[in-house]
């Protein structure tokens, strides 16, 4: 709790210091950090591995932006309804993925991104396919960095206060409960499928928040958006920081951020580096750093004690 | 439709058909090694479609640069990806066999980012082509209009791998063994079984199919970078249509796919990729565990 309110302080501190480069990789990361905090609350509170995320950081992006340019919609309604549609898209989602489990739903929700991504790139009068959305109209008063930077900050934050008090609400126990052992969950009463088919939802409309928060950022949206190697890159920014701690993702996606700013500076295999950071994940920290640091800390004060 | 009456026409259509049972044989070779590993291995495979595109390129070393020969460039592609595949599974994935799906997707996409960068590395980011065979580059007549006789080969090709793959999981011992190893793994051990060279000779086998389908799409597809994350999603689409593991199944999706694309881009230009995921979609409504799959245990 003390940390989180550190971080903030830190955050809205930050545009003080007048650096623009720090401004805006800070928001960046603050926009991945939500889209990896949505992911898992489809992953870490209920287990379920979609492969296929990027489709509603996509469809909230794409929107936004196409509403905000194409149609000069004002932005406070713009924004209201990308959210809108990356949520009603993950309703229809998730009421067919739902229907399946572990490969199979996962297999699915790569389909279905697929499928986003395939109209995206092919519907050129609308999205301007793989040539991206670019220069998007922006509203007025978001027309400067340090604006943008404190509009993507309130609205990160709040939606990941939102996240949070969903996560440990009653109803974030009851999706662990049904991560846990989705039979027993089922014994017990809960409707799991109904479970499963919310925690999809929530993650897919948090999703197109980060999404039409990005489209602003970058003043456009691309194909590659939505592609499916950027629904793997939030699985690991997920499960460097760590899948079973609320924190967890956020921490990921900063560290992997600013670790591939580094490495671009040094070397064009940015991928390369990526890839070995995943196999020591896998193979040694499967709990990742916030496990990693847990470990620690608990040996550390188990030592003391003896002391 | 300016595209339905171009199919009325029988010669066009009979080229489009043509085309679609070539193209979804050559996705079928593929795709039918993607199939054969989850089946025995349960390991869904994202490198499958780095190592087609290792093979494409291994081909064009083979045959262009090396000058030996476009079937020479097919074999070395088998035997390239077979030893890659040998050395990835001892060094990385038997370590993953007990853990979570999500782990083993991730190990497999781990090594889509490495082996990416070292195609770029040994291959540049050139395109490259690879020329047809010297006896196959011409058109066959077939009555109603030619045909290049490469594609045909091809369509020839297909049933071959079809039939090898099914006597050698159905009709032979290892077969057999590779079955009881989906099983009960620890049974077939204590048995006196070998287990983990089957499950190595599975995943060489299959990556195998991936080198010669890479090898075999070169002709056609240019090796290019970034042909593997594409060619992966189309084979995973192949794979959940026939149904997970099934052969017949990939065999039929492959099919299937080839079809919905080519007749698909016919009558909507510029559709054929939507129209594969819709295919997709329809046969999951229909038959969650695609159609030859299936239902999973709960």
């Amino acid at each position: 709790m003390l940390a989180c309110l550190i971080v903030l302080i830190a955050l809205v501190a930050l545009p003080m210091s007048g650096d623009l480069h720090a401004m805006d990789v800070t928001v960046e990361i603050m926009i991945l950090a939500l889209f990896a905090l949505s992911l898992n609350t489809l992953i870490g509170y209920s287990g379920n591995v979609s492969f296929g995320h990027a489709a509603y950081f996509a469809i909230g992006g794409y929107t936004n932006a196409i509403l905000l340019t194409t149609y000069h919609v004002p932005l406070l309604i713009a924004m209201p309804v990308a959210i809108l549609f990356a949520m009603v898209a993950s309703m229809f989602v998730a009421w067919f993925c739902t229907r399946l489990t572990d490969i199979y739903f996962a297999m699915l929700t790569l389909a279905f991104s697929m499928l986003v991504w395939a109209i995206l790139f092919k519907w050129r009068e609308m999205t301007n396919g793989d040539d991206g959305f670019v220069g998007i109209a922006m509203p007025a008063f978001l027309d400067d960095r340090v604006p943008l930077y404190y509009f993507t900050l309130a609205v990160v934050t709040a939606s990941i206060g939102l996240l949070w008090l969903i996560c440990h609400s009653a109803f974030g126990k009851v999706l662990v409960a049904v991560r846990e052992n989705r039979t027993r969950a089922g014994f017990v009463g809960v409707d799991t499928r109904r479970m499963r088919w919310t925690a999809f939802v929530i993650a897919g409309t948090f999703g197109g928040i980060a999404g039409s928060l990005y489209a602003l950022f970058k003043s456009g949206m691309y194909v590659e958006n939505a592609f499916w190697t950027q629904s793997a890159q939030a699985l690991i920014m997920t499960l460097l920081g760590g899948m079973y701690s609320f924190f967890g993702p956020a921490i990921g996606a900063a560290t992997l951020h600013l670790l591939e700013i580094l490495t671009n500076r040094y070397t064009e295999y940015w991928p390369t580096v990526l890839g070995g950071i995943l196999l020591v994940i896998l193979l040694f920290l499967p709990d990742g750093m916030v496990g990693l640091a847990q470990k620690i800390q608990s040996r550390f004060s188990r030592n003391g004690g003896a002391n | 439709m300016q595209g339905l009456e171009m199919l009325s026409n029988p010669t066009f259509f009979v080229i489009q058909l043509l085309n679609s049972i070539s193209m979804g044989m050559n996705y079928f070779i593929i795709a039918a090694g993607l199939s054969l590993i989850f089946g025995v291995l349960r390991v869904i495979n994202f490198s499958h479609g780095a190592f087609f595109m290792f093979g494409a390129y291994t081909c064009y070393t083979v045959s262009e640069a090396w000058g030996f020969g476009f079937w020479p460039g097919v074999i070395a592609a088998g035997i390239f990806l077979a030893a890659i595949s040998v050395f990835l599974e001892r060094t990385l994935f038997r370590f993953l066999y007990d853990k979570e799906h999500l782990m083993q997707l991730l190990l497999t996409f781990a090594i889509v980012l490495i082996m990416g960068d070292v195609a770029k590395v040994l291959w540049g980011t050139d395109q490259y082509s690879v020329s047809y065979p010297a006896a196959l580059t011409g058109a066959w007549n077939l009555g109603v209009t030619y045909y290049p006789s490469y594609r045909l080969v091809l369509c020839g090709i297909g049933p071959v791998i079809l039939l090898g793959v099914w006597y050698f999981t159905e009709r032979t011992r290892w077969g057999r063994l590779t079955k009881a190893a989906t099983q009960d793994r620890e049974m077939l051990a204590a048995l006196g079984i070998n287990v983990p060279v089957i499950y190595t000779s599975v995943f060489l086998i299959g990556s195998a199919l991936a080198g010669i389908g890479g090898a075999l799409a070169a002709p056609t597809n240019s090796p290019v970078p970034g042909m593997d994350v594409f060619i992966i999603v189309e084979c995973f689409v192949i794979v959940i249509i026939g149904g997970l593991g099934s052969l017949w199944g990939s065999f039929l999706g492959a099919l299937i796919f080839g079809v919905v694309y080519n007749f698909g881009s016919v009558i909507f230009p510029n559709g054929q990729d939507v129209f594969a995921y819709l295919l997709l979609l329809v046969v999951l409504l229909i038959r969650p565990w695609g159609l030859f799959g299936k239902p999973e245990q709960a």
